[in-house]
C-alpha cells in the first residue's frame, strides 16, 4: 500500500522533471531554428508584400523565387561564390600537403633538433592571430599581393593544431611497420604515401572540414586585404550588399543571398555531422 | 635504423616557412611597430622610439569606448552562456527520445557564416519606417516598446550584441559540456541512488566536480573569445562601427590599420598588445582561481 504511493509520486515527478526538461530543450532549438526559418521565409516573400507588412507575418501565401534570381544577377553573389570555392580549396590543399609533410617529420623520422622544433611548434599555438594580422597586412601590401588570391591565401595556410593533431595519430602507427617497410627498401615518400595517409584518414577527413568550414566563414583577413568586389568571399560579399547592394530596403533579395552563402555548409555539416562534431569536441575553438 | 636523418628538415621545411614568415617574423615585428613613434606607412620612416603609441591610444577616446564595449560584452557573455550551456547539456543528458535531433540542432550555428546569419538577426531587431520588426512584435505583446535595437539607445544595443554573441558561442558549449557529462563514471550516480541523494545533491556533489575541468576550459576559451569579439558586431552594426558606438578593441586594432580611419600599423600594434596584455592577464586570474575550485 505504501510502497505504492510512494512508486506513484516518484513516478509523477519523473514526468514532471521530463516536461520541463523537453521544455527547455524546445525552447532552446526553436530560439536556434528560428533565425534559419526567418530568413528562409524572408526570402520567398515578394518586396511588395514585405514591405506593407507593418506588422511581420510569421508565413506568406504567395512564395517567389524572384529574390534568388535578383541575389544573382543584381550583384555578383556567384562571383563571390566562385571566389570562395577557390580560396576554399587552394587553402584546404595546401594546408594538407603542408601539414601532413610536418606532420610525417615530426611523429616518423629521426634527426638532431626535431624535440626542440616540436616544442617551439606547440608554443606557436599560444600565439592569438590579432597579433600576428598587422604585420602580415603590411607585408602583403608592401609585396603587391593585395587583391590576389596569393596574398589572401599564403597567410591563412598553416595551422599549429592540425599540425599537433595529426602528429599524435601518426605517432600511434606501431614502428614495426616501418620497418618492415624499410626492409623491403620502401622510401620514406612512398611510406607516408602508401601507409600512414590511408591509416589516418578519419583525423586527415576531419581536419580538411573543419579547414572548409573556417575558410567559407572567413571575414576579418579577406576583409583587410581585398577592396575589390573581383575578389571578394561570401562574407564581405554579404556585407558589401548589406552596405551597398540591392538598395538599403530590399530585404527579401538580401535574405536570399543569406541563404545561398548558408546552404553548402549546412549540407556539408548534415553529411558530415558526427565527423564534424567529433572534431569540433577534439579541437575546436571557435567559443 | 638511421639515428639522424637530416631529411626530416626537409619534410618540416614548408611547415616553418609559412610560419615564420606569417608568424614568427610577424611577432616581433608587432612589438617594433608598436614602440616606432611617428610611422608612416608611405615612406616607411619613423621619428623615434618610444611609448608614445601607447600613450595615444591610452587616451583615445574611440579606444575607451572599444575597451568599455569589450568589457561589458564579456562580463554579461561568458557566465550567461556557460550557464544556459550547462542547464541545456544536463537537460540534454538526462533524455534519451530525440536527443540526436537536438544535438544536431544545436550545433547549427557553429557551421553558418557570422556575417550572413548576423544579418538575419539585425534584421530581427531592427525598427525602420516600414515596420518595427519581429522582436518589437513580442515586446508589443507585452505592453512594451518600440525600441530600435540597431540604431537606438546604446543598452538596447548591447542587449542584441550580447544575445548574437551568445547564440553564436552556444553550440561549442554545448557540445563540450554534453560529451563531459557522458564520460562521469555512471558509478558515482548509482551509489548515490543507492543513498537516497536527492538530484539537486547529486548534481553539486558529483556532477559538477566531475566536469569542473571541463567547465573551466569552457571558461577560459569564452573569456579569450569574447576578448577578441569583432565579426558579431560587424555583422549587427557594419563596418563603421564608431559610428555605431559598439565597436570592440580588435575592431580598433583593424580600424587603425585599414580603410578611411586607417593607416597607423603603429597604433594598432599597441592595441593589440595591450589587448594581448589584458587576455593573459585574465587568464592568469583565472588559473589561480581554479586552482581552489577545480578537481583533477
Amino acid at each position: 500500500m505504501d510502497y505504492e504511493k510512494i512508486e506513484k509520486g516518484a513516478r509523477l515527478r519523473t514526468r514532471a522533471v521530463n516536461i520541463v526538461v523537453y521544455t527547455l530543450l524546445t525552447f532552446w532549438a526553436i530560439m536556434v531554428l528560428f533565425p534559419f526559418y526567418w530568413m528562409v521565409l524572408t526570402s520567398i516573400k515578394s518586396y511588395g508584400a514585405y514591405n506593407s507588412e507593418w506588422i511581420p507575418q510569421l508565413y506568406t501565401l504567395a512564395p517567389t523565387l524572384q529574390n534568388y534570381a535578383d541575389a544573382f544577377t543584381a550583384v555578383p553573389l556567384g562571383g563571390y561564390f566562385v571566389n570562395t570555392i577557390l580560396f576554399t580549396l587552394a587553402t584546404t590543399a595546401i594546408m594538407l600537403v603542408v601539414t601532413i609533410l610536418a606532420a610525417f617529420g615530426f611523429a616518423r623520422l629521426q634527426f638532431k633538433g626535431r624535440d626542440l622544433a616540436f616544442t617551439l611548434f606547440l608554443s606557436l599555438m599560444m600565439i592569438p592571430n590579432e597579433l600576428v594580422v598587422i604585420t602580415n597586412y603590411v607585408t602583403i601590401t608592401n609585396l603587391d599581393m593585395r587583391n590576389t588570391f596569393m596574398g589572401l591565401i599564403l597567410p591563412s595556410v598553416t595551422s599549429v593544431f592540425y599540425i599537433y593533431l595529426l602528429k599524435e595519430n601518426f605517432a600511434q602507427i606501431p614502428d614495426e611497420l616501418y620497418y618492415a617497410a624499410k626492409v623491403d627498401g620502401t622510401s620514406d615518400m612512398k611510406y607516408l604515401l602508401k601507409v600512414m595517409i590511408p591509416i589516418c584518414k578519419p583525423t586527415i577527413i576531419t581536419i580538411t572540414i573543419l579547414k572548409v568550414i573556417e575558410c567559407w566563414n572567413s571575414y576579418v583577413w579577406p576583409r583587410l586585404i581585398t577592396d575589390d568586389q573581383a575578389y571578394f568571399l561570401v562574407s564581405n560579399g554579404i556585407q558589401e550588399i548589406r552596405e551597398n547592394g540591392f538598395g538599403r530596403e530590399n530585404i527579401p533579395a538580401m535574405m536570399a543571398a543569406v541563404v545561398v552563402i548558408s546552404v553548402p555548409l549546412i549540407v556539408l555539416f548534415l553529411i558530415f555531422r558526427k565527423k564534424i562534431m567529433a572534431g569540433v569536441a577534439q579541437g575546436g575553438t571557435k567559443g | 635504423m638511421e639515428r639522424n636523418n637530416p631529411k626530416g628538415w626537409l619534410y618540416l621545411l614548408p611547415a616553418m616557412l609559412f610560419l615564420g614568415v606569417f608568424m614568427v617574423y610577424p611577432l616581433i615585428d608587432v612589438f617594433i611597430y608598436s614602440l616606432e613613434e611617428g610611422y608612416n606607412s608611405a615612406s616607411q620612416t619613423y621619428f623615434g622610439v618610444g611609448l608614445y603609441n601607447y600613450a595615444y591610444v591610452l587616451h583615445d577616446p574611440y579606444f575607451l569606448q572599444a575597451l568599455k564595449n569589450t568589457f561589458i560584452l564579456v562580463v554579461i557573455t561568458v557566465p550567461l552562456s556557460t550557464g544556459i550551456a550547462l542547464l541545456i547539456s544536463v537537460g540534454l543528458s538526462s533524455i534519451r527520445k530525440l536527443r540526436e535531433l537536438y544535438q544536431t540542432i544545436y550545433f547549427l550555428p557553429y557551421v553558418t557564416n557570422t556575417l550572413a546569419v548576423g544579418l538575419v538577426f539585425m534584421i530581427l531587431f531592427k525598427q525602420t519606417p516600414y515596420t518595427d520588426g519581429f522582436a518589437n512584435l513580442i515586446l508589443s505583446w507585452f505592453g512594451a516598446g518600440p525600441i530600435d535595437f540597431i540604431g537606438g539607445p546604446y543598452w538596447a544595443k548591447m542587449f542584441v550584441l550580447c544575445f548574437y554573441t551568445i547564440w553564436v558561442v552556444m553550440p561549442f558549449k554545448i557540445l563540450i559540456l554534453t560529451s563531459a557529462l557522458a564520460s562521469v563514471d555512471q558509478t558515482y550516480y548509482n551509489a548515490a541512488r543507492v543513498d537516497g541523494t536527492s538530484r539537486l545533491r547529486t548534481f553539486t556533489k558529483i556532477t559538477l566536480p566531475m566536469i569542473s575541468p571541463t567547465l573551466f576550459y569552457l571558461i577560459i576559451t569564452g573569456f579569450i573569445g569574447a576578448f577578441k569579439a569583432y565579426s558579431d558586431a560587424v555583422a549587427l552594426f557594419g563596418t563603421d562601427l564608431n559610428a555605431a558606438e559598439m565597436n570592440t578593441i580588435v575592431g580598433y586594432v583593424y580600424d587603425m590599420l585599414y580603410g578611411s580611419s586607417g593607416g597607423y600599423p603603429s597604433y594598432a600594434s599597441a592595441a593589440a598588445i595591450l589587448l594581448f596584455a589584458i587576455v593573459l592577464t585574465i587568464t592568469c586570474i583565472n588559473l589561480l582561481v581554479s586552482k581552489k575550485h577545480v578537481h583533477y
